[in-house]
């Protein structure tokens, strides 16, 4: 196989940091999957080759993504206009591969997006990028203005009989802007609070009308999977989970980065081999493995192959492949204080088990942290985490929130324990 | 009163969007890229512009954190406070910042230069501890690198 057959997403990313322009994209294969679904294929062939991909979704949950798109209702009689929207919020802590994807290479985001509106006969396509992404909305528009400029975008595209209007949205920063039915009510101007399900979006999502959802590495796997076909996609993996991952590591590693690799790649091949192993004179402790709202992984996991199921095997999540490492001179409860004080900060605050759990949770953590932990904290913690689980709240945050905090719980009890017993943190000189 | 180019700028975001509200958020990004910041005043003329209620748009406007509901400093300093950045030093940063700027998160300094303000994860964690300075990223920071940035800013 050669190497741009192996890593099909970043392969043709430059490694100056410049961007892919039109031309460049279209020298790489570019836009040829656009030419084959609009002149050969139908948009119900376009959904089930992506169907028969296995492609699953990258933004965190892992929905297979043919199958969502099957839902929008289609016929003379279906609602419109419809719209398709690439998620470009990225706003889980520790996660930088929507980033890096938009910056080097706006053309294939676009194109898979216009493939995705293509097999749900979109009228209107948004990418919905958060504020602080400059750099990427720069590229982005301007990629944006070359496509329309070359007839891919925009009325009769390459000209077939469908049309498509796409529209950078640049939103103004919420980590709920980034769950889908929030970012439905942010993209109508209003505050992100999500919505209640069903319906559902692909039936009824942003101003009442069907939406499709997808984030940013899901949508730029589509054009090659439409240029290649299923089976080859399938070949990419070392997993049941077909395709590639943008798999990174941030945290005290010799490497920190990001790599496209085979779906299903161990955990501990990626950490050593292509992160270099923990910086010298530090341990390896635990990892989140997908971004602040998984939970933690430990020493006992590193054979662990990172796909979907496997993860979740190991009593985690793939959530976005980005992972977060801790290290031995790092303190495990200022870990967990951080990332919750993140999360109840974002919490939109609907919920009581999300808003009040977090804030209380915040407490104890920083009162631990702070050398006035007290007997019994540990049981509040875990207690809350149980309030926080799945089907207590509106949306996913809070089960995310109890994630780390849960797993903490559990493999680093003694360093909770210490912080309560000596009544500081072990780790503050 | 919103100017002609500030009116110009937010009716041409009108034609993108099924409904005038959609465009809120947008219009308050466009005030606050003229004046740096999004005053009462500003809110009650887009909320008129746009034909919804000052109110309504006073609950979007605080929901966001990158909508300024009160007056800036010519720079704004946001300084990733999420986990990775966390891990990587984070808390020297601050310090750092704080002790050089003589200002906590959420103040403006008296000479009206600066205002520092924390913000989450900027995607940038593979090269943590990060921060944006109007706008733009810088990485890899440590306190001679913050003083070199900080020197550029008049
Ligand atoms: C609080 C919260 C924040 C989220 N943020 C993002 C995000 O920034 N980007 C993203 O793609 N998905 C995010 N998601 C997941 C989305 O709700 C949704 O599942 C995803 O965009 C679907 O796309 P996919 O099927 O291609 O993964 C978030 C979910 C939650 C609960
Ligand atoms: S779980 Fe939290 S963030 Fe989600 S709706 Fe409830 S309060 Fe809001
Ligand atoms: S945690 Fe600071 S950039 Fe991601």
């Amino acid at each position: 196989m050669t190497v741009a057959a192996e890593k099909p997403l970043t392969a043709a990313i430059r490694s100056d940091g410049e961007v892919l322009g039109l031309r460049e994209y279209e020298q790489t294969g570019g836009y040829q999957a656009l030419k084959k679904a609009l002149g050969e294929m139908t948009p119900q062939s376009v959904q089930e080759e992506v169907k028969k991909s296995g492609l699953r979704g990258r933004g965190g949950a892992g929905f297979p993504t043919g199958m969502k798109w099957s839902f929008v209702p289609v016929g003379p009689d279906a609602p419109r206009p419809r719209y398709v929207i690439a998620n470009a919020d990225e706003m889980e802590p520790g996660t930088f591969k929507d980033r890096y994807l938009m910056e080097g290479n706006p053309h294939q985001l676009i194109e898979g997006l216009i493939l995705a509106g293509y097999a749900i006969q979109a009228d209107v396509a948004f990418i919905f990028i958060r504020g602080e992404y400059k750099l990427a909305q720069e590229r982005l528009a301007k990629a944006i203005a070359e496509a329309y400029a070359a007839g891919h975008l925009g009325k009769n595209i390459l000209r077939s009989a469908f049309s498509l209007e796409m529209i950078l949205h640049v939103s103004a920063g919420r980590y709920m802007c980034g769950e889908e039915t929030g970012l439905l009510n942010a993209l109508e101007g209003k505050r992100a609070n999500p919505r209640s399900k069903p319906p559902f979006p692909p039936v009824a999502g942003v101003w009442g009308k069907p939406t499709i959802i997808n984030n940013v590495e899901t949508l730029v796997n589509v054009p090659h999977i439409i240029a290649k076909g299923f089976a080859w996609y399938q070949g990419l993996s070392r997993s049941r989970d077909p395709g590639t991952k943008i798999y990174g590591a941030s945290g005290k590693v010799k490497r920190p980065g990001l790599w496209e690799l085979p779906m299903g790649t161990p955990l501990g091949e990626i950490l050593e081999e292509h992160a270099g192993g923990m910086r010298d004179g530090l341990k390896f402790r635990g990892v989140l493995p997908g971004g602040a709202s998984t939970d933690f992984l430990v020493q006992e996991h590193l054979g662990v192959p990172m796909d979907f199921l496997e993860v979740q095997k190991a009593g985690s999540r793939l959530g976005t492949g980005t992972m977060i490492v801790l290290d031995d001179h790092t303190c495990p409860v200022g870990m967990v204080s951080n990332l919750i004080q993140f999360f109840a900060q974002e919490s939109c605050g609907w919920c009581t088990p999300c808003w009040s759990g977090l804030n209380w949770a915040k407490q104890i953590l920083a009162a631990m942290e702070e050398g006035r932990g007290k007997s019994g904290d540990l049981e509040k913690l875990q207690f809350q985490t149980k309030f926080l689980a799945p089907g207590n709240t509106f949306c996913a945050l809070a089960p995310g929130a109890a994630e780390p905090l849960q797993s903490a719980l559990k493999y680093f009890r003694d360093d909770f324990e210490r912080h309560i017993r000596e009544q500081r943190c072990p780790w503050r000189a | 009163m919103l100017t002609a180019e500030e009116r110009q700028e937010i009716e041409a975001e009108l034609a993108h969007y099924p409904t005038r509200e959609a465009v809120c958020i947008d219009a308050m990004k466009i005030v606050q890229r003229h004046r740096g910041w999004v005053s009462d005043e500003s809110i009650r003329d887009i909320a008129e512009l746009l034909e919804m209620s000052a109110a309504d748009l006073d609950g979007v406007a605080t929901f966001y954190n990158l909508i300024f509901r009160k007056p800036v400093g010519r720079h704004v300093i946001m300084v990733c406070n999420s986990v990775s950045c966390w891990i990587m030093g984070y808390e020297r940063i601050r310090e750092h910042l704080t002790a050089r700027l003589g200002i906590e998160f959420g103040e403006t300094s008296p000479d009206g230069r600066f205002t520092l303000l924390p913000i989450v994860c900027l995607g940038a964690c593979d090269h943590a501890p990060a921060m944006l300075v109007d706008n733009e990223l810088h990485v890899d920071l440590d306190p001679e690198r913050i003083d070199r940035v900080l020197e550029e800013c008049k």
